[in-house]
């Protein structure tokens, strides 16, 4: 049972409190291109999930069995090699250049899936379809699922890293969706010129991060509500 | 080898305001964004992608005869998070507070979409020297953008400037602009005022 509440915190902490977008500012780059319409916006934030889950599960797997410091793989070679049965090997400072071949794969594979089965969407997504290899959104998702493979003592389970990756992917698409929706009724409004175009979509990004900030403490409540609710 | 596009110092020049990436390009939001709630963590952000830019420009201009068109952005992105990763060893090492405070936006510098434009645009097409100059002038571009949202950010919300005090101690602090809806909304203020001189300044050619 403890397993669910915390993995139910885990997800409405990674998608409403610390929104991807709007806490943490990544993904910005698709967040103000895309944003035009409202169907487009949900598929991009739909494939932003769908390849941030993938590279979760790439990333959390390798990172696991070779590349955290203590990880069994590397050892093992570095043991049956040398010989000295008490080697440890780190190969963190690797991580980077390997999650972002692995981003950079799992984008060539979503990419491939969408052209041979969703034509029109592959139109719709035009030259941001490969641009998600540079959202920043999926890299900082696999690093922060680094992050909790750091310490030997609490590491963190496939479980827990899809949650973070999936919870994290719909709070983007959940923000990009309300940000295409703000947007679409902004085109029949008088908008003063300058502001026009990126710095009007910043100003009403602001205020939808203060919304959301709204959400702050939430989890502390839910998880009193369900120990007290819950027979134990 | 017959050079083309904009020479060394034109290039120099262009990063500076003509291009500056972040308010005439919108590149490289998130660490915009992210690190300039105060002046220092700013500067660090804009001195580490500075090495990378470089480095990564002078890495990329250097192999360029190599570069097959569909592996050459790969080829980018490996390049980059090899200097991305020397940097946040780098300043794991010496600076170790401000690392563990800019947290994950130093490797996040590996899919800032500057470092790979300017790859794609100018360092895979032209010799060593333009394309060095070229990062440099992006480089000084970037810490001026970083550095006038920081400006405004850190004295707004809390009355000082890269730590010395510079309003009276009386000022309340505004709290949200050091919290991420402050960023949104400075730079959204920002980017209207560059445009609303930059509208100004075309009218006036107009007119003469």
């Amino acid at each position: 049972m403890d397993t669910t509440i915390t993995l139910i915190m885990l997800f409405i902490s990674a998608a409403l409190i610390n929104n991807y977008v709007l806490h943490y500012f990544v993904g910005i780059c698709s967040f103000l291109g895309v944003s035009r319409r409202v169907d487009m916006a949900f598929g991009m934030g739909c494939a932003v999930t769908f390849v941030m889950a993938i590279a979760a599960f790439l990333d959390w797997t390798l990172t696991y069995y070779i590349l955290r410091p203590g990880a069994p793989l590397p050892a093992f070679v570095w043991r049956s090699l040398s010989g000295n049965p008490q080697a440890s090997v780190d190969l963190s400072v690797l991580s980077y250049i390997v999650y972002i071949f692995v981003i950079a794969a799992a984008v060539q594979f979503v990419e491939m899936y969408i052209r041979k089965f969703f034509p029109a969407l592959y139109r719709a997504f035009g030259v941001y379809l490969p641009l998600i290899t540079t959202n920043c959104a999926i890299l900082f998702a696999c690093l922060e699922i680094m992050k909790h493979l750091q310490d030997s003592t609490a590491l963190w389970s496939l479980p827990e890293a899809l949650t973070l990756a999936v919870a994290g992917g719909l709070g983007y698409c959940l923000a990009i969706c309300l940000m295409a929706g703000i947007r679409e009724e902004l085109d029949l409004c008088d908008v003063p010129k300058p502001l026009k175009g990126p710095g009007i979509s910043l100003i009403i990004a602001g205020i939808m991060a203060m919304a959301f900030m709204g959400f702050t403490g939430v989890e502390k409540g839910l998880t009193t509500a369900i120990t007290i609710l819950l027979p134990k | 080898m017959a050079e083309e596009g904009p020479t060394a110092l034109e290039r120099f020049i262009n990063g500076i305001l003509p291009e500056n990436p972040v308010y005439r390009q919108l590149l490289g939001m998130c660490p915009v964004l992210a690190v300039t709630n105060g002046v220092k963590p700013a500067l660090t952000m804009a001195g580490a992608t500075a090495f990378v830019l470089i480095c990564a420009n002078v890495v990329t201009s250097l192999i360029r005869g190599l570069l097959k068109p569909h592996l050459r952005i790969l080829v980018f992105t490996l390049t980059i998070a090899t200097f991305v990763t020397i940097a946040d060893k780098f300043l794991a090492a010496y600076v170790y507070d401000m690392s563990k405070q800019l947290g994950p936006y130093v490797p996040l510098i590996i899919v800032n979409c500057i470092i790979i434009a300017r790859c794609e645009v100018c360092a895979s097409k032209q010799g060593v020297w333009t394309a060095f100059a070229d990062g440099v002038g992006m480089s000084i571009g970037f810490a001026l953008a970083l550095l006038s949202i920081a400006t405004v950010r850190e004295i707004l919300g809390s009355g000082t400037w890269f730590k010395l005090h510079v309003l009276p101690a009386s000022w309340p602090g505004w709290g949200i602009m050091v919290l991420p809806p402050g960023a949104f909304l400075t730079l959204g203020i920002l980017l209207g005022t560059a445009e609303w001189f930059g509208m100004r300044r075309r009218r006036a050619g107009k007119g003469q």
